[in-house]
This record gives structure tokens, C-alpha cells and sequence, in this order.
């Protein structure tokens, strides 16, 4: 443990470091020897890859410096460069926090149109660097008081309950936990192997696997969550805290399900909400709201979008007006704008586009 | 006058249309090469900094004081001439082709959080959010406007006879030699506008946030070059000192020479205020093309100059990856034969003898002929490849 007046000293000396390497700091330069090394922002590599299933692959990863440990159940922002851009993606951390060796996985499955999940199954060797957040969420088991927990769980979803059952294991003491698994086919599970050996050493650990699609379309209906099916795994549901994670129409039924029993509260959800939001190729205008400002116009798709915030009132920096000098990128949090000189669609929410350029394609929300 | 008059309008728009074709292409094209490239320069850009600066401190270890037989004048010179050299080459790359390239968002596409143009902050005293006014939006948007691009003889030079002579221009060969050695102190003054202060036109208040800006720019750079490096040569701090301000002086020199290059030869026009009104954008790439000049050479030297070598390229795409000027370059300039448009290129010593020539003779009240004299040597230059 040290001493305040050891970390001020510290933080003094990097400072004065710091200066050598102005404008940029010291940690640049020791990220050239080792990028995980730096301090300005936080890096990990890929140490390890293991193949889950087909599409599903784990990434076994070594933070650097400035990781600090997470809590089962929690996700970090993982940030790679694919066609020279740079994408960011949330991932839940399928590691026990307890393992020892530093390093923390993620477990990726390949989704039809997702070219970085694609991107990071397929083609981050190891050795590779990535970028890193914190670890982040509040969808992790009370460390005070005992639980008894029901894990319902579908697919990649499986990934935060992986994490607290692997800490549950390491720490020698698997609590009475019902776990209710889906997936399409048996051949499909991730971690299925270790679940299934899991199930076999815990006597309290109570696994049932639900598998949708391996008797064909009749049978699959009765093979996602109904009510009388949580009834027969679980009679005593009411009585458990619920750690659920999966593909919306899941979570969605979950949740009905518990308001409708009165007991929303004993149910904890963890979504990931999908990036992109609808790309409308037609859309022409839409309502523009400025967060910043708290102001709201409708515009008709033609006018730019500096024109826009300049008729509603506002005055947001700008320069050449023609698209060339950038004074005026401005921060798209939702919605489609369109690119007037060529007609190009910009719909990630936190992408820069350059207002006077741009004119609504559909409702936008700007951080302006 | 200056404009082109044998193009049609149908024409210039046509013209424009297939610059922005070109445009489109290249920047639907950007991917993991020019990534690749830019992070390369960056890590070369870091590495050769402080390469140079402990090569420096090293060469301490040759000063004829010590004992040991390759201790001298000639090894301690040629070692610290080394590392300078490092130094300054590194404070080249990272103004030039690293940071005033990310400061006009040529790299924003990449989503980088490290490289952004928002946030960059470059090795000069100028501090990058003022050069981003006085660059990208005054003379970016107006170029070679007079009157409205300061970036025409930096309020300092009559570079044209468009501008009218006055008895303090006579000072210019001088004046030119002390911006040369200090550009970096002009750029960083550049934003506060001052003549437009004498002038009346300008509040002395609205200078002091951006003078506060400069100030805590040049408290950081002074510290790093003039303090902290020099402080660890103990007694010898001195020589690191001066060896670090030689370093910035070759970039000013460098800087300059390549940044005079880019507008100021002969062959090259200014317009008239009225002569842009109701420019429209292809009318703009025409401008943009007929003020600005290339430097011809090897890949080195474009590099080193930040690609500003392709001056004309950068003018018509200004937050294109600077990478992409070489490879654009010999389409651009088949376009302007096609159009029978100038295309003013040249070798370095060309340009900047041409350039020294202007400053020379424009500092007496006559105004000489550079301007028609160029015009025709260029379009002859044009011609020859088509």
C-alpha cells in the first residue's frame, strides 16, 4: 500500500517526464518499445485464441498498464482497426476475475452482418494489440449478501454468467444455482464442455440445456422460454435472483413475464444494443434535435445541417462552409445524416460528421 | 483577368464534376494500407526524436575535455551535428507530413482516438486550435484571395504586384531572411492578426485568449527544448541547448522554403475579391489549381515536405491522406491538359529561385512582369506532357 505522499510524488515525477515529451507524453515513446506499456490509453494483447464452436471464437487477452480487475459479470469496450478504421465493440469478460495469470478472455461469435465481430474471429492472430476500456456494468452478483441465483442465458449470452461461474469454481463454492441455457444445436454450445463438467462436479449446480432448433421448426416453439417450461426448471423461481443475457426477444419475454408476476425487481438484464441504427436510403428530412442546446427543428433533408442549427438560433463553430476546413464537426449521436456533395449515408451513432455538408436523412440527434 | 477565360462555364463545371469523381474514388478507397502508413511515420516521427536527442547528449562524452583517445573537437561536433540533424528531421515529419496533415482531418476517417484532428496538438509554438483558423479556414477557403487570404506574403511580404507597394516593403529581402530563420514564431503570431489590430480593425481585446494560448505553447516548448533537455547535460546544458535551437531553426528554413514554394512562384495567380463572387465549387477547384504550385523530386522529398510537394493536390482535396497526392498527382495534372489549364510544377530550385527572384524585385515600388511571364512558361510546361 503506498502512502499519498508517495503516489504525489509519483504522479510528480511522471509529470515532469511528461514535459520531456511535449506536446505529447512520455508514455508515447515506451509505447513504441511495448504497447502495453502506455499510460495515455490502455491496451491489451491477444496472447491466446481458442475456437468455441464454428463461429464462436475465445480471445484470451493481457491487459496493460492501468487494468484494473473486473467484476464477474462485466464487459469492456474493445477497440480494432479493420480497413484501417477504428471500431469499438462491448464485450462481456468470460474469465473468472480470480484467474491469476493477469490476462481476462472475451468470447466472440461471429454474427451474420457484423464485420467486426467477423473481424475478430477470424482475423486477430495472436500478438495482435487491441484497444481497451475499464471494465464497466452493474450486471455482476451482490458481493455482501449470499444469493441463489437462476442464470437464464441464450447463445454468446452465456459469456457474464461463464465469468461468475468460473469464480464460483475457483473459489471452491458453487452456491445452489439453476441454470437455464439455450442454444440451436448441441453441437453449438459455447463453453458446452465446460458447463456440462461443471454440472457433473457441483452437486448444487443444476444445468438444463434447451437446444431450438434440433427438431425442426414444430418443435422449436416449445423449446423457447414459456412460462410452464420456467416452471418445470425452476418451480421456485419467484424465490431466486434472475441474471439473464441473450438476443432481445429473450430478454423481452423475460421481462413480461417477471412484471407480470409482480417481481421485476428480482430480474437482471443485460443487453447489448445493436450499433447500428436503421439506414434509410429514401428518408429525406426529419426532426433534428441539438442535445447540447435542448433545441428540436424540423428540417426538410436539402438544408445543411450548419443552416439548420443556424435558423434555429444557434451559432456552433464553423468555417468554410463548403466542407473543406472541419471548424464545424459536430457529433452525430443517433440517426442517418446524408453527405449533399456525393449522397453518402453516415448512421453510426458517434461518428463526426461535418454539419455544413450534411442534411438530415431521417430524425438526427447532434451533440450540438 | 487572372481567371481562365477560354473555359466555359458548362466547361469549369464539367471539370469540377470530374475532380470530384476523382475525389470520391480516393476517398472510398481509403483502408488498412493508409493506416499502415500513417502509424509507420509516427512511430519513425518518435523514434528519430528521441534518437536525436540522446545522440546529442552522448556526443557530451567526445568533448575534447575528456581523456580518451576519440575524445576531440571532431568527433564531439560530428556526433552532436548528428543528432541535431536526428532532431530536426524528426520536428520536420512531425509538422509536415504528420501534423499539419491531421490537423486539416486527413486522418479523422480512421476514428483513431490518438490521431484526431480535434484534439492533435503538434511540436510549434503555434498552438494547433489557432493554426487550424488561419490555415484551413482563411487560407484554405480563400486562397490567393487578396485582401482575404493572410496567408499572401503573411502580412508581411508583397509577393504579387496585385499588392500595393509601400516604403516598408523596401526592408523585404530582409524581412524574408528573419521570417526564414523564426517562421515558426510568424505562424504562431499569424491567427492575431495583428496588422489588423494597428489598422484599427481589431480589438486589442479579443487578442488576449488567443495570446494566453500562445503563451502556455511557448512555456511548453521552451521548457522542453531550452530547460528540461539542456538541464540534463548538467554543465555542458549549453551545447544540448543550442543544438536543440539549430534543430528548430533548420525546420523553420525547411518550412518555409517548401510553404513559399506552394504559392508564391512566378506562374501562379491572386484573385480579386470580386472576381470570386458567386464562386461556385468547381469555380473554386479552378482557383485553387491556378494558385498553387508543385515542387517535383523524389519520394524522400515529398515526404519530407509533408506531400506540400503536391500543393496543388492538397488545395483541391484538403483532408484527402496526404499518401494519395503522389498517386493522384499524374491524373490531376492529365485533367488540366485536357482543359488546357495550367498545371505549375517544377524542380525545387526553380520554384524557390523564382520565388526569391519575386521577393526581391517586388520590394521596389515596380512592379515587374513576373506574373505574365509565368503565366506562359507554365502553360507551356502544361503542354509538354500532352
Amino acid at each position: 500500500m503506498m502512502t499519498t505522499s508517495r503516489l504525489d510524488t509519483v504522479s510528480k515525477i511522471a509529470t515532469l517526464v511528461d514535459h520531456f515529451a511535449s506536446p505529447l507524453r512520455a508514455s508515447h515513446y515506451l509505447g513504441l518499445i511495448n504497447p502495453l506499456w502506455t499510460s495515455h490509453k490502455l491496451q491489451a494483447r491477444v496472447v491466446d485464441v481458442w475456437d468455441e464452436t464454428a463461429d464462436a471464437r475465445t480471445l484470451t487477452l493481457r491487459p496493460g498498464q492501468g487494468w484494473r480487475r473486473h467484476r464477474a459479470g462485466q464487459h469492456v469496450r474493445v477497440g480494432v482497426a479493420r480497413d484501417g478504421m477504428h471500431h469499438t465493440r462491448t464485450y462481456s469478460i468470460s474469465s473468472a476475475p480470480e484467474r491469476d495469470d493477469g490476462c481476462i478472455t472475451i468470447t466472440v461469435k461471429a454474427a451474420a452482418a457484423g464485420r467486426v465481430s467477423q473481424h475478430l474471429v477470424r482475423h486477430v492472430p495472436p500478438g495482435s494489440v487491441l484497444s481497451l476500456s475499464s471494465a464497466q456494468g452493474d450486471f455482476t452478483l451482490p458481493e455482501a449478501a449470499p444469493v441463489r441465483p437462476l442464470f437464464i442465458t441464450a447463445g454468446s449470452g452465456i459469456t457474464p454468467i461463464m465469468s461468475m461461474l468460473r469464480s464460483y469454481a475457483l473459489r471452491g463454492d458453487i452456491p445452489d444455482v439453476v441454470h437455464l441455457h439455450y442454444a440451436p444445436h448441441s453441437y453449438d454450445v459455447i463453453f458446452g464442455n465446460e458447463l456440462e463438467a461443471l454440472a457433473a462436479q457441483h452437486a448444487r449446480y443444476n444445468l438444463t440445456r434447451l437446444y431450438t432448433r434440433m427438431n425442426g421448426e414444430a418443435d422449436s416453439v416449445r423449446r423457447h422460454f414459456s412460462a410452464e417450461q420456467l416452471q418445470r426448471v425452476c418451480p421456485d423461481w419467484r424465490a431466486r435472483d434472475t441474471y439473464a443475457c441473450g438476443p432481445q426477444s429473450l430478454l423481452a419475454a423475460l421481462e413480461t413475464h417477471w412484471r407480470e408476476a409482480g417481481n421485476p425487481r428480482r430480474l437482471h438484464l443485460e443487453r447489448f444494443h445493436a450499433p447500428w441504427a436503421e439506414l434509410s436510403s429514401d428518408a429525406a428530412g426529419g426532426r433534428v434535435r441539438f442535445l447540447k442546446s435542448g433545441l428540436a427543428v424540423e428540417s426538410d433533408g436539402r438544408a445543411n445541417l450548419l443552416r439548420v442549427a443556424e435558423d434555429a438560433g444557434l451559432n456552433p463553430p464553423h468555417g468554410c462552409r463548403m466542407g473543406i476546413c472541419h471548424s464545424c464537426d459536430a457529433r452525430l449521436l443517433s440517426g442517418c445524416v446524408r453527405d449533399l456533395r456525393n449522397g453518402r449515408m453516415v448512421d453510426q451513432p458517434d461518428a463526426t460528421i461535418q454539419l455544413c455538408v450534411n442534411a438530415a436523412a431521417g430524425n438526427v440527434e447532434l451533440d450540438v | 483577368m487572372s481567371f481562365p477565360t477560354h473555359l466555359s462555364d458548362a466547361a469549369i463545371e464539367e471539370f469540377g464534376r470530374e475532380l470530384d469523381a476523382i475525389r470520391d474514388e480516393v476517398m472510398e478507397s481509403r483502408g488498412e494500407r493508409d493506416r499502415r502508413y500513417i502509424l509507420r511515420l509516427i512511430a519513425i516521427h518518435r523514434g528519430l526524436a528521441l534518437g536525436g536527442r540522446f545522440v546529442i547528449l552522448a556526443s557530451l562524452a567526445f568533448l575534447p575535455e575528456w581523456d580518451h583517445v576519440l575524445a576531440g573537437w571532431t568527433s564531439f561536433l560530428t556526433i552532436i551535428g548528428l543528432g541535431t540533424l536526428m532532431l530536426a528531421l524528426a520536428k520536420i515529419l512531425e509538422n509536415m507530413e504528420i501534423g499539419h496533415n491531421v490537423l486539416h482531418a486527413q486522418w479523422d476517417w480512421m476514428r483513431d482516438p490518438d490521431i484526431q484532428s480535434a484534439t492533435w496538438e503538434w511540436d510549434s509554438v503555434c498552438p494547433s486550435d489557432q493554426w487550424k483558423h488561419s490555415h484551413n479556414v482563411m487560407h484554405h477557403t480563400w486562397t490567393n484571395v487578396i485582401g482575404k487570404d493572410r496567408d499572401v506574403g503573411y502580412g508581411m511580404l508583397r509577393v504579387t504586384k496585385q499588392q500595393r507597394w509601400h516604403p516598408f516593403y523596401l526592408l523585404q529581402p530582409l524581412s524574408a531572411l528573419v521570417m526564414a530563420a523564426l517562421f515558426e514564431w510568424f505562424i504562431a503570431l499569424h491567427d492575431l492578426e495583428i496588422n489588423r489590430v494597428l489598422a484599427r480593425k481589431r480589438s486589442l481585446a479579443q487578442l488576449r485568449a488567443p495570446i494566453r494560448g500562445i503563451g502556455r505553447k511557448v512555456a511548453r516548448q521552451g521548457l522542453k527544448d531550452y530547460v528540461l533537455w539542456p538541464a540534463l547535460a548538467g554543465p555542458w546544458f549549453l551545447y544540448v541547448l543550442a543544438a536543440n535551437a539549430v534543430a528548430n531553426v533548420i525546420r523553420n528554413l525547411w518550412t518555409f522554403v517548401i510553404i513559399f514554394c506552394g504559392h508564391f512562384p512566378a506562374g501562379v495567380h491572386y484573385f480579386r475579391v470580386e472576381e470570386i463572387a458567386g464562386e461556385t465549387r468547381a469555380r473554386w477547384y479552378v482557383r485553387q489549381l491556378l494558385g498553387s504550385c508543385n515542387i517535383e523530386g523524389g519520394r524522400l522529398f515529398h515526404v519530407l515536405s509533408g506531400n506540400l510537394s503536391h500543393q496543388i493536390e492538397h488545395h483541391l482535396f484538403p483532408d484527402m491522406p496526404s499518401n494519395r497526392y503522389p498517386e493522384i498527382a499524374p491524373r490531376v495534372r492529365a485533367l488540366c491538359v485536357r482543359y488546357r489549364l495550367p498545371y505549375n510544377t517544377n524542380s525545387l530550385r526553380r520554384q524557390f529561385g523564382s520565388t526569391v527572384s519575386t521577393i526581391l524585385r517586388l520590394s521596389l515600388p515596380i512592379g515587374g512582369s513576373a506574373i505574365t511571364d509565368g503565366r506562359q512558361r507554365t502553360c507551356r510546361a502544361a503542354g509538354q506532357i500532352g
